[in-house]
C-alpha cells in the first residue's frame, strides 16, 4: 500500500504525516495526531459526529481522505475553547442548557453549530434546526441544543 | 423562547437537592477531553475485526483462515475450534446456577459448526491495524450449506422442523399459558362491549451514538486480565469475564470511563465483546475492538418485535372490568440477559395506572434467526403501548372520547393504596395528576374544537393521542435492588464518594455529587463521584432499569448522613459543645445559631487522619462510612404523555406538532436532568413509530444496515418538548423515584394515538408500526 507525505494545519499547529491513501481524515487525527476529541458514530458520512472544519466549511472527517486534507487549515473540537480548558461561548451555552447528555455526538453538534453561527449569527428557530439537522443525537431530543444554539446566538449578537 | 411548565424548581429543592447545576462531566466532553473506549491507547495494543454470517441459517462446512494467517501485519485468525472450547459459561450471572429449564439460548463464543443469523460471528482476526484486521477478514474463507431460515415469529411457531436452536427442540423459546378462569369468562359474557384489537409493535433498537467496543488486556506474566468497556455495568462485565476466561475475579479489572449511551445495550456483556476478552486472553496481547455501525445494526441485540392481542370487556359506563392478553414475543437467535420473555412482566403490568378488574393472558417467546432481543429503556414496555393503544381503541368502538375512558378508570389518589388485577400495589403515585395536567397544558378542548374545524373546513388530519402510564422504576430481585455507596471525607477535607454505578449520559457524576454535598453539609465543589472501575469502587449493578437515583441515591444519602455524623461527633469534642447543637453547613461546623463558634471540616478530617490523639474517646480514626442500600422492590413513577399531529393526506407524512409530558418522579435532584431524559426518551419513542425500523428481507438478510436505511429522529421532526411536574415523595430515603426509562415508555402511544386519531376522522384505521408514509396512505386508501 502507498504512503504520502501529508502536511496539515491543525488548531494553528503545523503537523506533519506518512499516510497510506485509504486512511480516513478522521484517523489520521485520532490516531496520528491523538486528537481523540473527533467521535465516529457511523463512519459513512450520516451522523455528523466526526465534523470538523477544513478551509473554512464544516465537513465530515469520517469521509475524506487524509491525503485530500494536505495543505488544509483544520479546525477540531480541541482548537475551539481556550488553552487554559475555558469554554467558547458556543461550548459554555451547550453547558448551561443541557445540550448534550453522553457527549459522543457534542464535538461534532459544537463544530456544526460554531460554525453555523459564523456563517449565519443570528438564525431563526428552523434555521437552527435545519443547520443541526445533519447530526445526530440519541440522548437529548434535541431540546438542549436547540436551546444552546440560541443562547450562544443571543451572547454573541 | 422555550419555556417549561409550570416550574424547573423542585418543590422540596434543598441547598443542592432539586437544583438544576450544571454538570461536572460537561467541560471534559465539550471540548474533546472525554475519555471513551477507542480513545483508550495501549502499548504493543492489536486490532480486531470479525468475520460474520452474512446467511441466517446454514452449515458450516468449511473454514479456510491460511490466506488471512499468512497476511503482513495479522496476529492471529481465531475460530471456534480455538476459541470455544475453554470458554467458561457465557451467560449474565443472574442465570448461573437457574432452575431448568433455562431461558437462556445456548450461547457459544464464535459459530461452530453453524451459523444462526446473519452477523453471527465465525472468526476473529487480530492484527496490527483495523484495517488490516479487515483485509484480513476478506481473506477467511467459510463454506456454508444454506438452509431456510425462521424469520417471521408466526413462522417459528408453525413449521417446527425447522429449528433456529436444534438442540432446544423447539422453536418456542418461553410459553406462559393461561390456566382455565371461569370468572373472567362471564365478565366477558356479560359485558356490555367486547373490543378486540391485536397490535403489532416492529423491530427497532438503541442505536447509541458510541456503538460497542472493548480494549482488553491479559498479561500472562501477572495473570491479571485488565478490560476497558463501553458498559452501563462494569461489576457485571467483571464476573462475566471472569467465568468466561476462567481468571479469578480478583484479578479482573474492568474499567468504564466515557460511555456514550447504551439504553439498555450495554447492559449486559454481548458476545462479541466476549470473544475478544477470550481472543486476548488466549493470544496474551491487548485487544481492541470498536464496532462499526453496520455490525451495531445487524448483530448488536435489537428490541421490541411482538404481536399481542387484546379483547376488553367493558361495561355500559365506559369502565374497562376485565382484559384478555396473547402475546407472541420474537426473541430472535441469542437474546441478551433476560429480555427474551418479557410476556410475564407485560402481564403483571398491563393494567397500569387502570381499576381493569381481571386479567387473563397467554405468552409465548419464540426464536428466530435473526439478531438477539435485549433489553432497550422499558424493556417490557409493550404493556403500555398495548394498554395506552386500546384504550384508544376501546374509546372509538363505545363512541366516548378517550380521555373521558380514562377519567373514568384511572386509579384516584383517594383510592390509594391500590392493589391491581395483577396483584401489584400502586401507592406514591398521581396518575390522575399527571393526566389533567397534561391535558391543560397542551388544552384539549380547544384542540378537539379546532381539529373539527380543520376537518370540516379545510379537510385537514389532526390528531391527539394520551400515554398514560406508572412505571416500576429500580425494580430489583437479587443484586438489581442493592448498591453500595463508600463516602470519604479525605485528609485535606474534600470528599470522594465511590459507587458501582457507570453513567452513559445520566449525569451521575453530578446528582451523587449534589446528595452528598446536601446531606453531608459541604460544597459541590468539594465532592468528586468515583465509578465505572471495578478496581475502585463498591461492588453494585450498574446504571439501568430507571434505579440510580432510588438505589444509589439511597446508599449515597445514608453514607452521607453516617459521615456526617462522625463529624459532629468530633467537632463536639474539638468545641467543647453538644453534638445535637451543631450543624454542617459549606463545609464548617458550628453551633446552630452561634456561626462564630465552629470549626471548618479541614479541621475535623485533620483530627481524623492526622491527629488522632485528639479524637474523642471511643472514636476511630478516618473519616468515611460505607453503606449497603437494599430498596423496595419497585418504586413507582408515573407520567402522562400527551401529543398533537398532523397528518399529510396527500404524502401520508406525519409532523407531530405538540409534545407534552407530565411526570411524578418524586424528589428531583436535579430538575434540569430529570427533562433531559424525558425529552432524550420522548424522542426514541417518535423515532420508533414514525421512522426506525429493523428490517429482514424474506431470506433472514437485514436491510437496514446504515443510517441512510435505519432512520433516526433529527432536530426537524422532534418538536419543543413541555413539561410539568408534579412531586410526590416515595417511601425510599429522599423521597426520590426512578425516571430515565419512563420518556421511551410513554411516547409511543401517545404518538401512535394521535396518528390513529387523525385518520379516524377519515374512517382510517391502523395496528401495526412504524406509521411510515406508505402505511398511513395505505389506510386512508382502505377506507
Amino acid at each position: 500500500m502507498g504512503e504520502h507525505r501529508i502536511a496539515v494545519t491543525i488548531n494553528g499547529e503545523r503537523r506533519e504525516g506518512t499516510v497510506e491513501a485509504r486512511r480516513t481524515l478522521a484517523d489520521f487525527l485520532r490516531e496520528d495526531c491523538q486528537l481523540t476529541g473527533t467521535h465516529l458514530g457511523c463512519e459513512h458520512g450520516v451522523c455528523g459526529a466526526c465534523t470538523v472544519v477544513l478551509d473554512g466549511d464544516a465537513v465530515r472527517s469520517c469521509l475524506l481522505f487524509a491525503v485530500q486534507a494536505d495543505g488544509a487549515d483544520i479546525v477540531t473540537i480541541e482548537g475551539l475553547g481556550g488553552p487554559d480548558g475555558s469554554l467558547s461561548p458556543v461550548q459554555e451555552a451547550f453547558r448551561s442548557e443541557h445540550g448534550l447528555q453522553c457527549g459522543f455526538c457534542t464535538p461534532g453538534f459544537v463544530v456544526t453549530v460554531t460554525q453555523l453561527l459564523h456563517e449565519n449569527p443570528s438564525p431563526t428557530d428552523a434555521e437552527i434546526r435545519e443547520g443541526i439537522s445533519g447530526n445526530l443525537c440519541r440522548c437529548t431530543g434535541y431540546q438542549g441544543i436547540v436551546r444552546a444554539v440560541r443562547r450562544a446566538a443571543e451572547a454573541g449578537s | 423562547m422555550t419555556t417549561t411548565q409550570p416550574s424547573v424548581s423542585s418543590h422540596s429543592a434543598g441547598r443542592f437537592v432539586g437544583q438544576s447545576v450544571t454538570r461536572r462531566e460537561d467541560p471534559r466532553l465539550l471540548t474533546g477531553h472525554g475519555r471513551y473506549v477507542d480513545d483508550v491507547v495501549v502499548p504493543g495494543m492489536l486490532h480486531a475485526a470479525f468475520v460474520r454470517s452474512d446467511l441466517a441459517r446454514g452449515r458450516i462446512t468449511g473454514i479456510d483462515v491460511g490466506a488471512a494467517r499468512e497476511h503482513p501485519g495479522v496476529h492471529a485468525v481465531l475460530t471456534a475450534a480455538d476459541l470455544n472450547a475453554g470458554a467458561g459459561p457465557l451467560q449474565p450471572t443472574m442465570f448461573q446456577g437457574a432452575a431448568p429449564p433455562s431461558p437462556c439460548a445456548p450461547v457459544r463464543l464464535l459459530a461452530d459448526g453453524d451459523v444462526r443469523f446473519v452477523g453471527d460471528p465465525v472468526a476473529i482476526v487480530v492484527a496490527s491495524s483495523r484495517y488490516v484486521a479487515e483485509d484480513a477478514c476478506e481473506l477467511v474463507e467459510v463454506d456454508y450449506e444454506p438452509l431456510d431460515a425462521i424469520i417471521d415469529p408466526e413462522q417459528a411457531l408453525t413449521e417446527a422442523d425447522e429449528l433456529v436452536h436444534p438442540e432446544l427442540g423447539s422453536n418456542v423459546a418461553m410459553a406462559v399459558p393461561t390456566p382455565p378462569d371461569p370468572e373472567l369468562d362471564a365478565i366477558f359474557e356479560s359485558a356490555a362491549h367486547v373490543v378486540h384489537e391485536t397490535f403489532h409493535q416492529h423491530r427497532h433498537t438503541c442505536v447509541p451514538m458510541e456503538a460497542r467496543g472493548v480494549v482488553a488486556v491479559y498479561e500472562p506474566s501477572s495473570g491479571e486480565l485488565d478490560i476497558w468497556l463501553s458498559t452501563q455495568n462494569p461489576h457485571e462485565a467483571r464476573q462475566v469475564c471472569s467465568r468466561l476466561t476462567g481468571v479469578p475475579a480478583h484479578r479482573v479489572r474492568v474499567r468504564a470511563a466515557d460511555v456514550g449511551g447504551g439504553f439498555g445495550q450495554k447492559y449486559f456483556l454481548q458476545r462479541d465483546e466476549q470473544v475478544v476478552v477470550a481472543a486476548a486472553h488466549r493470544i496474551g496481547r491487548a485487544v481492541k475492538w470498536i464496532e462499526d455501525r453496520r455490525e451495531n445494526l445487524i448483530a448488536a441485540n435489537h428490541a421490541r418485535a411482538d404481536r399481542i392481542a387484546i379483547d376488553v370487556a367493558v361495561d355500559g359506563d365506559g369502565r374497562m372490568l376485565a382484559a384478555r392478553l396473547d402475546h407472541l414475543e420474537d426473541c430472535g437467535s441469542y437474546p441478551m440477559g433476560g429480555t427474551g420473555g418479557v410476556g410475564p412482566f407485560v402481564a403483571m403490568l398491563f393494567p397500569g395506572p387502570y381499576r381493569i378488574g381481571r386479567l387473563g393472558f397467554v405468552s409465548t417467546a419464540v426464536w428466530t434467526n435473526t439478531a438477539g432481543r435485549g433489553a432497550y429503556r422499558g424493556p417490557w414496555m409493550l404493556e403500555t403501548v398495548a394498554r395506552e393503544q386500546m384504550v384508544d381503541v376501546v374509546a372509538r368502538a363505545i363512541g366516548m372520547d378517550p380521555l373521558e375512558l380514562r377519567r373514568r378508570n384511572v386509579v384516584a389518589t383517594t383510592e390509594l393504596p391500590f392493589t391491581t388485577a395483577m396483584g401489584m400495589e400502586l401507592d406514591h403515585v398521581t396518575p390522575a395528576e399527571t393526566l389533567e395536567q397534561a391535558i391543560e397544558i397542551i388544552g384539549y378542548d380547544a384542540f378537539r374544537a379546532e381539529q373539527q374545524r380543520a376537518f370540516v373546513e379545510e379537510g385537514r388530519l389532526l390528531g391527539i393521542g394520551i400515554g398514560l402510564y406508572v412505571e416500576p422504576t429500580s425494580m430489583g430481585s437479587g443484586s438489581l435492588g442493592v448498591e453500595t455507596a463508600t463516602v470519604r471525607v479525605q485528609p485535606g477535607g474534600t470528599v470522594t464518594v465511590m459507587l458501582g454505578t457507570g453513567s452513559h449520559g445520566q449525569g451521575v457524576e453530578t446528582t451523587m455529587a449534589q446528595v452528598v454535598a446536601e446531606h453531608l453539609g459541604v460544597e459541590l465543589d468539594d465532592v468528586v463521584v468515583v465509578q465505572g472501575d471495578t478496581a475502585t469502587s463498591p461492588f453494585g449493578a450498574g446504571t439501568g432499569g430507571s434505579r440510580t437515583a432510588v438505589v444509589a441515591g439511597g446508599a449515597t444519602r445514608e453514607a452521607s448522613l453516617q459521615v456526617k455524623e462522625k463529624v459532629v461527633e468530633i467537632a463536639a469534642h474539638l468545641l467543647e459543645a453538644a453534638p445535637e447543637d451543631l450543624e454542617v453547613v459549606d463545609g464548617q461546623v458550628s453551633v446552630r445559631g452561634t456561626p462564630s463558634k465552629a470549626v471548618p471540616l479541614t479541621d475535623v478530617a485533620r483530627v481524623a487522619y492526622n491527629d488522632p490523639a485528639e479524637l474523642p474517646p471511643g472514636v476511630s480514626p478516618s473519616l468515611e462510612a460505607t453503606v449497603s442500600y437494599q430498596a423496595p422492590p419497585i418504586t413507582w413513577s408515573n407520567a402522562c404523555h400527551v401529543c398533537t399531529v398532523e397528518v399529510d393526506s396527500e404524502t401520508g407524512l406525519v409532523t407531530v406538532l405538540r409534545y407534552v409530558v407530565s411526570e411524578d418522579c418524586g424528589v428531583m435532584i436535579n430538575p434540569m436532568i430529570v427533562e433531559g431524559q424525558i425529552s432524550g426518551g420522548v424522542a426514541q419513542g417518535i423515532g420508533g413509530v414514525l421512522y426506525e425500523h429493523l428490517v429482514y428481507d424474506e431470506g433472514g438478510t437485514p436491510l437496514t444496515t446504515t443510517f441512510l436505511d435505519y432512520l433516526l429522529p433529527t432536530a426537524t421532526e422532534v418538536p419543543e418538548i413541555e413539561v410539568g411536574h408534579i412531586e410526590t415523595r416515595s417511601p425510599t430515603p429522599g423521597g426520590h423515584k426512578g425516571m430515565g426509562e419512563g420518556g421511551a415508555i410513554g411516547s409511543p402511544p401517545a404518538v401512535f394515538n394521535a396518528v390513529a386519531d387523525a385518520l379516524a376522522l377519515r374512517g382510517a384505521t391502523v395496528s401495526a408500526q412504524p406509521l411510515t408514509p406508505t402505511r398511513v396512505l395505505d389506510a386512508l386508501a382502505e377506507t
